[in-house]
């Protein structure tokens, strides 16, 4: 029971917006659209709502063929980054709108916008009209009335981006959660790396109108296929650098060097992409695989538990995230540490050949 | 530049303000250094922006005054307390180049001609936009106009305070990193007093040197990143600071013994004083919990990988514990002991941090 692009492309005018896509979508768990703005993620979603016909390719649903079927005829909820809701109607005739177009009796409309309204915590609101509300009530409301019909398509465009970040936190714990007993498609699409791995699931990394990977969140992330897909997912951005391979050894800069790990050895020598999280370069040495290089501090953010650290090392720009508050001169150069352990090896095609 | 003091301030919007939640802001009093990096955190609603329309004149308070260098400023209008605000949409005139929008303000001041050169071009140089001057701004994208408004903000030498109001909101969070260095930057090579306004911890703590944390119209805490995080004195504070947020648990204090789950639980200050009949909580931050061999019994609810750590939702009766585990640490599935650092656990009474 699944929702799949097959070869799907969108072109408008002269220009490609989605590249020729494939994918398949599961009931289980989220699936997550993970990308820039721009990069595609909100036609991906109005293609497989059917709100844009695909210029080439189908989209198919449960088994059926739905390619050119309006969004009226099929049975799927959105909601947006800008929440929606009607200004002159009630809360509870927000959430209820959806069933009226369905002709449902009261009775069940009563028992299906109470229950749904307990679930996203604004039972106490439902006499008030939408201006009375927080921006995160809303919200909530707007998800409240995708979530009455038990849609069998539930895309979500950004829905947590115009929310305080506590509320954003806790929504994200909560959302996975109003779909546990459900049996719709969930889709959600969002810039941040954050979302994508606390909401778990599925995740399709999106760039220039191409999803680069999809699979379990986990593994994207931690084993992306190439480097668009470490960039797409990392925040903050993941450090690149040329290095070359010399026998057992992976050299950097003059200064810097270590052994290759054994997944590279059957490899010629030469230049790799090497990508390595911020994460993983410290300003203490407690990793096994450390390797000390000189950083000059170009920004130290302090954040009472984290040091985030800029530094130039020749001519790299990179940075350095730790636990732990550092407290580091601007202008000055101390030294840092790499755990090799978990540097990622990218061949000249940008595959990922090592990790 | 100047010193800015808030004195016995307060605020309501009502014509005849009655019970307290008729407040926006609660009485305060409050002072911004010269050249200090501040920010102004707290979720919507708190009473933030109209703190910062008091600095800037855009509200009149309804009690207290506003000092500038111990001038009092109450009644006078925006353009003449010589305050540079940034807003969370790019304020930008599609129709100039680059360098007229950088240059406006300078402009309209009348500034000679080879002094506004000279001022827009160090601007430009500290921004990244020296090579984009002639470029009309309306082709630019979100981040490019963005950067033109902290330009705008910062290109005046004769402002007393540089306000920003949400500046990052519209960005996308791979550039957000960049825009926010650039500020931090921009603070420590100009020493422009600056106001940042934000519901993100993230940058609030990042940016400034000095949080002003707010709360239902009040400042909670006014502290250091480091303050912040390690030693709230409110819970509020330890909730709303740190993702997730500190644990606050319900506790008994008998005598000098503080009890949670029927054990005794070592503080870092334990009572000395009689608690009376508030309402005694322990806060102790998801960083500071660890699973143990022996200790507080939990049940394991849910574990989310976070990438650089994962993190652990565990329950013990009907409270809620989280806790950052390391990756690579086994975690049970089902039941566990949980420990608290009893260096970095507080006691709370009525929601204030006993000292």
């Amino acid at each position: 029971m699944t929702l799949e692009l097959r070869n799907v492309v969108k072109s408008v005018g002269a220009q490609t917006h989605i590249h020729d896509t494939s994918l398949q979508l599961a009931r289980e768990g989220f699936n997550i659209l993970l990308g820039t703005t721009l990069a595609g993620k909100t036609t991906l979603m109005q293609l497989m709502a059917g709100l844009e016909p695909p210029s080439r390719g189908e989209v198919w649903f449960d088994g059926k063929n739905v390619t050119g079927v309006a969004v009226q005829k099929r049975n799927v909820s959105m909601v947006y980054q800008q929440f929606i809701n009607y200004p002159n109607l009630t809360v509870f005739e927000n959430i209820a709108s959806p069933l009226r177009v369905q002709r449902m009796p009261q009775a069940e409309i009563d028992k299906r916008v109470n229950r749904i309204a307990e679930l996203v915590q604004i039972a106490p609101m439902l006499r008030r009209r939408p201006h009375e509300l927080s921006g995160g009530q809303q919200q909530r409301t707007a998800l409240a009335r995708a979530l009455v019909k038990d849609a069998d398509l539930v895309l979500l465009d950004e829905p947590l981006a115009n929310l305080d970040f506590k509320l954003r936190e806790e929504l994200r714990d909560e959302l996975p959660k109003l779909f546990l007993s459900r049996h719709s498609v969930v889709v959600f699409a969002t810039t941040d790396p954050m979302d994508a791995l606390l909401l778990g699931g599925h995740t399709a990394t999106v760039r220039e109108g191409r999803i680069t990977q999809f699979g379990p969140t986990a593994a994207v992330y931690h084993r992306p296929a190439d480097l668009i897909t470490a960039q797409v997912f990392s925040n903050p951005p993941i450090n690149t650098a040329t290095v070359r391979k010399q026998g057992p050894t992976i050299v950097l800069s003059d200064s810097v060097r270590w052994p290759a790990k054994a997944a590279l050895a059957p490899l010629p020598d030469g230049p790799y992409l090497l990508g390595i999280r911020p994460h993983h370069i410290s300003p203490v040495a407690k990793h096994r695989a450390a390797t000390p290089l000189d950083g000059q501090v170009q920004i130290a953010e302090l954040s009472g538990s984290e040091s985030t650290i800029h530094f130039r090392h020749g001519s790299l720009q990179w940075v350095s995230q730790s636990h732990g508050m550092h407290a580091v001169e601007v202008g000055t150069t101390i030294p840092l540490f790499i755990d090799t352990d978990h540097a990622m090896y990218f061949n000249g095609e940008g595959r990922l050949v090592a990790a | 530049m100047a010193t800015i003091s808030l004195h016995n301030i307060e605020h309501s919007y009502l014509a005849r303000p009655r019970g307290p939640e008729d407040w926006a802001l609660k009485r305060l009093d409050l002072e911004w250094l010269d050249g200090g990096a501040y920010a102004l955190l707290g979720p919507s609603g708190c009473g933030k922006t109209t703190l910062l329309n008091i600095i800037s004149g855009l509200v009149r308070p309804t009690e207290g005054k506003v000092l500038f260098d111990g001038i009092d400023l109450t009644d006078r209008p925006t353009d003449r307390r010589h305050i540079a605000q940034v807003f969370q949409f790019p304020v930008v005139y599609d129709t100039m180049t680059v360098w007229e929008n950088l240059a406006f303000p300078l402009r309209n001041r009348r500034l000679p001609r080879a002094e506004i050169e000279q001022k827009v071009a160090a601007i430009a140089d500290m921004l990244d936009l020296s090579g984009m001057l002639n470029k009309r701004a309306a082709g630019l994208t979100a981040d490019g106009k963005q950067k033109i408004s902290l330009g705008r903000g910062l290109v005046r030498s004769d402002v007393n305070v540089v306000m920003f109001d949400e500046p990052l909101t519209v960005i996308d969070p791979h550039l957000k990193w960049q825009l926010r260095s650039k500020l931090k930057e921009l603070h420590q090579r100009t020493r422009r007093t600056m106001i940042y306004v934000t519901h993100d911890q993230t940058e609030a703590l990042t940016f400034a040197d000095k949080v002003v944390v707010m709360h239902e119209g009040s400042v909670v805490q006014i502290g250091s990143p480091l303050e912040l995080f390690e030693r709230p004195r409110h819970t509020f504070v330890g909730h709303f600071i740190g993702s997730p947020g500190m644990n606050v648990l319900p506790c008994a204090v008998d005598g000098g013994a503080v009890l949670f789950a029927g054990q005794r639980v070592a503080v870092e200050k334990p009572p000395t004083a009689a608690i009376g009949g508030r309402r005694t909580e322990i806060g102790v931050r998801p960083e500071f919990v660890t699973l143990a061999q022996a200790g507080i019994p939990v049940s394991i609810v849910k574990v989310s990988d976070a990438g650089r750590f994962r993190i652990v939702e565990a329950r013990h009766g009907d409270d809620r514990i989280k806790l950052l585990v390391e990756q690579g640490v086994a975690v049970p599935a089902d039941t566990a002991h949980v420990r608290f650092d009893p260096a970095h656990t507080r006691l709370y009474a009525d929601g204030q941090l006993l000292e």
